[in-house]
This record gives structure tokens, C-alpha cells and sequence, in this order.
């Protein structure tokens, strides 16, 4: 095996030798000739046996290549904006002394405790970016996922290198997944550092009514952030699942988030509630319940299974389709 | 190297949704260490072939086997031996070329990452890029996106090279270069399949080819085989035309064609030195007698019995 590895650092090498024929190496012909002769043997590719790793290159590559682009960075710079105008709005608000608006009452009611503690506009940042802002950046990365690679032609060479079907489909999810996490992440700690800057810090109330220490409550922001990215399992699922149906990248995205909307809008008509707790977005806002005290899991663990089953469903429908699929593109 | 052939294809057939037969019941062999030429007109099932091929197309029925091993089924352990330029190069315009190279190298599973910086720089190197290797894909030119898409063929030691139409987009001398190239890695062992709608081309590098038209083969063998299917045309330049016409005739020379100074007639099978005698000495004043070789392009034309036209 490390015998292998050594006549295939060889070859390379002399490979290289040999394309630099213009510099009169006196051992030209020489590397030429073990090349050929490690070409003609029908053993030698066998040998080229690759290490565990190696295989790991081309997520590497793929996070490389997602995050070093324009249009994700741009993704990612309005999902930190989003907490600096939360949070700008309720400084201007408050500003003439009178204590943020009393009441609203819709969904989690942590807007009306930013003043009071900056740890709250975390909470309230990711309300306010989960029914839309997130899963529509999500919906990008995924639905561009393979139909984007399909569109520019770059899929038949990743194919013929050969990167694998499989292996790509899950490098494109995982790299989905990733971007994910670094949004969500993005959102809270942005949220966290305009928090900081413009309102107190300090011990802080639960919807139950509780005290907790800010660095529990920091600990709970972290655990609702987590639990915000793991929302966009089944979102990502069924993006990546939509873009191998297609091979215009543009089309996978507006089918994915125009998916999006319509589940939300359904969600609202409470003559579908038979089929509503199947919906991905259904439970979304359930990351609530972790600021109670004792935490109530009941529907975060609904929300995370209801995720798991999408990635199933979805991931599994994606693989039979990629794996199946005539690439023409 | 073993005998067996680099690709070897039996009955392969693709009809796409809607009924269109592109390829129909394809026999191909490609000897290994030949150069290859494919030839044939757009739309005559090539670029279909070829991804067939590579596994990126599921034949409809028949079998095809590359490097001795069936494809699509062995595309792991087949395709890192063979280097591929399907249907012009594609880029991620945001990458430089060098980026670009890199991260097609990182999805080959076998392409051991603590060289790989090493042969991306040998292969930009091999193509001339080396300079432009910094600068971002989407500002390359269509030749210099052409030849990084050969740097990316070009980025292990590889078995078989398959290059789809390689020249599109590049200047005479660029074309020059990749003609030298694959001379050079034909020298090396490498089997190179080519395909082209270029007959010339086919023929400046080619040792062997096929044709195809209308997803069906036409003929495949050497090269010389094919031109001498054709045959040549004798030629007799002289001020006498009508004498010179009147004597081949005389001689038994078939399908004399008289056009001003020139006598063209199909070569007779005896001794062309006693008809150029019989000429001289009926007095015809003879500047020119030669025989002209046939090019792939008659052959070409002779086999499909149309010109070089688009498939309907």
C-alpha cells in the first residue's frame, strides 16, 4: 500500500518532468519511458489506491466554492441586516422613554422584552427570519445545488472526474446543510451584537415567568439557534430534490421558493388542519417553547421528526432521480 | 498494453423520450494506442455516443466497455484512468483557472490532494495557461476556456483521452498546438478518441476512424483503409485536351471528364508509365500526369453519398 502510494508520487513527478520538455532535461526521455511503463501496466491504476480522506476533498471544495461566492455572501449579509433593522426599529421606538408598545401578543412575545435585555432581539431576529428570509436563502443554495452545476456543464465534468453520484448528491447536501447552520448562526450573532450594543445585558425572564442567568439565557439562544438551523432540514431536502428535476438553476430556485410560499399560505387556512401538522413549516415557531422553563419539548421534537421524515422522503426521491438521470446538459 | 480494445461497443442503442433513435445499434472498436478519429456530421449521434461513453447517459439497450470494463457499471475505477472533453468546456466563470482546475481535480476520489497543486500547475502548463492561470474563467477567451478544458483532461496520467470536437474555438495556431499535443500524448501510449466534423483534422492526426451519420456507423477502420476506399482520380494537364481525351479513351481508361486544360479520368488498373507513353506519342504535349489520392473527404462523401450537411 505505501509502495503504491510512492510509484504513484513518482509518476506524478515524472509526469511534471515530462511537461516541461522545453528545458532540456537530460532525463526526459527516461520519465517518459517509466511513464509508459506505468501506464501499460494494467495493475498500476489498481494501485492508485486513495487515502480515507480524499474523498472528503470535494465537500471541502464545495464549501470553498459556495461560500467564496457573490451571491452567497450577499444572501448572508441581508440575513445579518435583518437583526440591525429589528433593532434600530425598537431603539427609535422606545427612544421617547415610553416602554415598547403594550401588547401585540401575536407569536412569541419577545419583541416587547428587547429593551429590557439585548439577548431577546436573538430570539427575536430568528422569529422574524425563519418564515421567510432563511428558507428562501436556503432555497437559493439548494434548488441551485445541481441544476446550477447542470446549467453551467459543469455537472458532466464533476461526473466524469468521476466525483460519483451519490458522493456528489451528498457533498451538495451536506454543503446545503452547512449554509444552514452558518445562516442561522449568522442571523444570531448579529442579532447578538447589535443587542449588545444598543440595549442591556443581564439576567433574563422565561415565558414562564422564571429568572435565568444571561449566561444561561446565551446557552438558550445558542440550543434555539441550533434548533432554527435543524428547521431547515426538510426545506433544504425538497430544494435539493426540485433542482435534480431540472437543469435551469433559475427554475429550480422559484419552483423551491415559490413552494415555500404556498405551504405558508396553507398553513393559514384552518379548513386544511387535517394536513397542516405535515407541512415542513408547521411547527417552525415552536423554538419558543425552549425559553420555557422547564423547557417544553413536545413540539420541538414534532418539528425535528417532521424534518427528518422530508430529508427522508425528499433525499431519497432526489437520489433515485440523480442516480437514474440522462445527464444531457 | 493489452490488446483488448480501449472502447468496445455491441448493439448500442439510445432512443431519447419522444422516440428519436439517436444512436442505433453501434459497433465501434477502438484499438488501444490508436488516435482515434470520430467523424461525422452535427446531430449524427457523436456527442450521444460519447456521453454513453462516460456514463453519463443510459444506453437503451446494447453494451458498451471502456478500458475492458463495462460502462456505466465501472465508471469508479474506469473514468479516473480517462480524461474527458464532452461537448466544449464549462467553467465556473467566479473561479480563476486555476480554481476551476482544482476543484474538478477534488472530485476525482482517486486525485491525491498533496500533489495536486503540483499537476494543476503541470497541466495549466501543458496548455499554454500558465500565465492566465490567476485570472477569473468568465474573462477567458472561447480558446483559452477550450484549452483549460483540456488542462482539466490532462490532470492525472491517463489511459484514454476523449476529446469531443477539441479545436472548436481556436485559432489556427492554437489548433496547431492541440494537434502536437495529441501527437505527444499518443506518443506516450495514451489512446486518444477524437471526434470531429473537421475532415482535415481527422486526417492530419488520426490513425484510425470511424463515421458516423444519422446515429448509425457507416465504416470504421485505419485511416489509409478509408481514403484508398475512395479512389484517386488521374489527372492529365495539357494544351491537347481534346487528343489527350481521345487517346485515354483509346487506351481503356473509364470516365474521362475533359474541363479546359485539365483530363480527368478514373486510373486505369495497368502501368500508368505506358499510358503517359501512349500520350507522348500520339503527340499530346503533356505538362502535368499525376494521380490524385482520394482525401476522407471523398470517402467521406463516397460513404454517405451526400454532402457534410446537419442531420434533420
Amino acid at each position: 500500500m505505501s509502495r503504491a502510494e510512492g510509484t504513484g508520487a513518482e509518476r506524478t513527478g515524472s509526469d511534471t518532468a515530462g511537461s516541461d520538455r522545453a528545458g532540456a532535461e537530460p532525463t526526459g526521455a527516461q520519465s517518459a519511458g517509466a511513464e509508459l511503463a506505468g501506464w501499460s501496466d494494467p495493475g498500476a491504476t489498481g494501485l492508485r489506491k486513495p487515502g480515507p480522506l480524499w474523498t472528503l476533498g470535494l465537500f471541502r471544495s464545495e464549501l470553498v466554492t459556495t461560500f467564496r461566492r457573490w451571491r452567497t455572501i450577499a444572501l448572508l449579509a441581508v440575513l445579518a441586516g435583518v437583526p440591525v433593522l429589528v433593532g434600530v426599529a425598537v431603539k427609535i421606538e422606545t427612544s421617547g422613554g415610553s416602554s415598547a408598545g403594550g401588547g401585540g401578543g401575536a407569536g412569541p412575545a419577545f419583541i416587547t422584552q428587547i429593551t429590557n435585555n439585548g439577548l431577546f432581539l436573538v430570539f427575536t431576529a430568528l422569529a422574524a427570519t425563519l418564515p421567510f428570509f432563511l428558507p428562501m436563502a436556503i432555497g437559493v443554495i439548494a434548488g441551485d445545488a445541481i441544476a446550477g452545476e447542470a446549467n453551467a456543464g459543469t455537472l458532466r465534468y464533476l461526473l466524469v472526474a468521476p466525483a460519483g453520484r451519490t458522493r456528489l448528491l451528498l457533498t451538495k447536501y451536506a454543503t446545503t446543510m452547512t449554509f444552514c447552520l452558518v445562516a442561522t448562526l449568522v442571523v444570531a450573532a448579529s442579532a447578538l451584537a447589535v443587542g449588545a450594543l444598543l440595549f442591556p445585558l443581564g439576567e433574563l425572564t422565561t415565558i414562564s415567568g422564571t429568572r435565568i442567568s444571561f449566561a444561561e439565557g446565551l446557552g438558550r439562544a445558542l440550543l434555539i439557534a441550533l434548533v432554527v438551523a435543524a428547521s431547515l432540514i426538510g426545506v433544504a431536502a425538497l430544494g435539493l430534490f426540485v433542482s435534480t428535476l431540472t437543469n435551469s438553476g433559475i427554475a429550480a430556485m422559484a419552483t423551491t421558493v415559490g413552494l415555500l410560499i404556498t405551504v405558508q399560505i396553507l398553513d393559514q387556512i384552518p379548513q386544511l388542519d387535517a394536513l397542516q401538522p405535515y407541512f415542513f413549516s408547521h411547527y417552525w415557531l415552536s423554538f419558543a417553547d425552549l425559553m420555557r422553563d422547564p423547557v417544553y419539548w413536545d413540539d420541538v421534537q414534532r418539528n425535528l421528526g417532521l424534518q427528518c421524515l422530508y430529508a427522508a422522503v425528499f433525499g431519497s426521491a432526489a437520489w433515485a432521480r440523480f442516480t437514474a438521470k440522462d445527464i444531457t446538459a | 498494453m493489452t490488446d483488448a480494445a480501449a472502447i468496445h461497443t455491441e448493439g448500442l442503442t439510445k432512443t431519447f423520450r419522444g422516440g428519436q433513435v439517436a444512436v442505433d445499434h453501434l459497433e465501434l472498436t477502438v484499438p488501444s494506442g490508436s488516435v482515434f478519429g470520430f467523424l461525422g456530421p452535427n446531430g449524427s449521434g457523436k456527442t450521444t455516443t460519447i456521453r454513453m461513453l462516460m456514463g453519463l447517459i443510459e444506453p437503451t439497450s446494447g453494451t458498451a466497455r471502456v478500458l475492458g470494463r463495462p460502462m456505466p457499471g465501472a465508471a469508479r475505477t474506469v473514468l479516473p484512468q480517462v480524461g474527458a472533453l464532452i461537448e466544449g468546456p464549462a467553467l465556473y466563470g467566479f473561479l480563476t483557472g486555476r480554481d476551476n482546475l482544482l476543484r474538478y481535480d477534488a472530485a476525482d476520489p482517486t486525485a491525491d490532494p498533496r500533489t495536486r497543486r503540483t499537476r494543476v500547475a503541470a497541466a495549466l502548463d501543458r496548455v499554454g495557461l500558465a500565465a492566465a492561470a490567476g485570472k477569473k474563467a468568465k474573462a477567458y477567451s472561447l480558446g483559452m476556456k477550450q484549452r483549460l478544458g483540456l488542462a482539466s483532461a490532462l490532470l492525472q496520467p491517463r489511459r484514454l483521452l476523449v476529446l469531443d470536437e477539441p479545436t472548436n474555438g481556436l485559432d489556427p495556431q492554437g489548433m496547431r498546438e492541440i494537434r502536437s499535443l495529441v501527437r505527444e500524448l499518443a506518443s506516450d501510449g495514451t489512446t486518444v478518441f477524437l471526434s470531429s466534423h473537421l475532415l482535415d483534422e481527422i486526417e492530419q492526426v488520426c490513425t484510425h476512424a470511424a463515421v458516423m451519420a444519422q446515429g448509425r456507423l457507416i465504416t470504421q477502420g485505419a485511416v489509409a483503409d478509408l481514403a484508398a476506399g475512395a479512389r484517386g482520380r488521374l489527372v492529365v494537364t495539357t494544351p491537347d485536351a481534346g487528343d489527350a481525351a481521345r487517346v485515354l479513351k483509346e487506351q481503356g481508361v473509364g470516365d474521362v471528364v475533359v474541363t479546359e486544360e485539365r483530363v480527368t479520368a478514373e486510373p486505369p488498373d495497368r502501368d500508368l508509365a505506358e499510358v503517359n507513353a501512349a500520350l507522348v506519342t500520339a503527340g499530346v504535349r503533356v505538362r502535368g500526369f499525376v494521380v490524385e489520392r482520394a482525401s476522407l473527404e471523398d470517402a467521406f462523401v463516397a460513404l454517405t453519398g451526400e454532402g457534410f450537411d446537419v442531420a434533420g
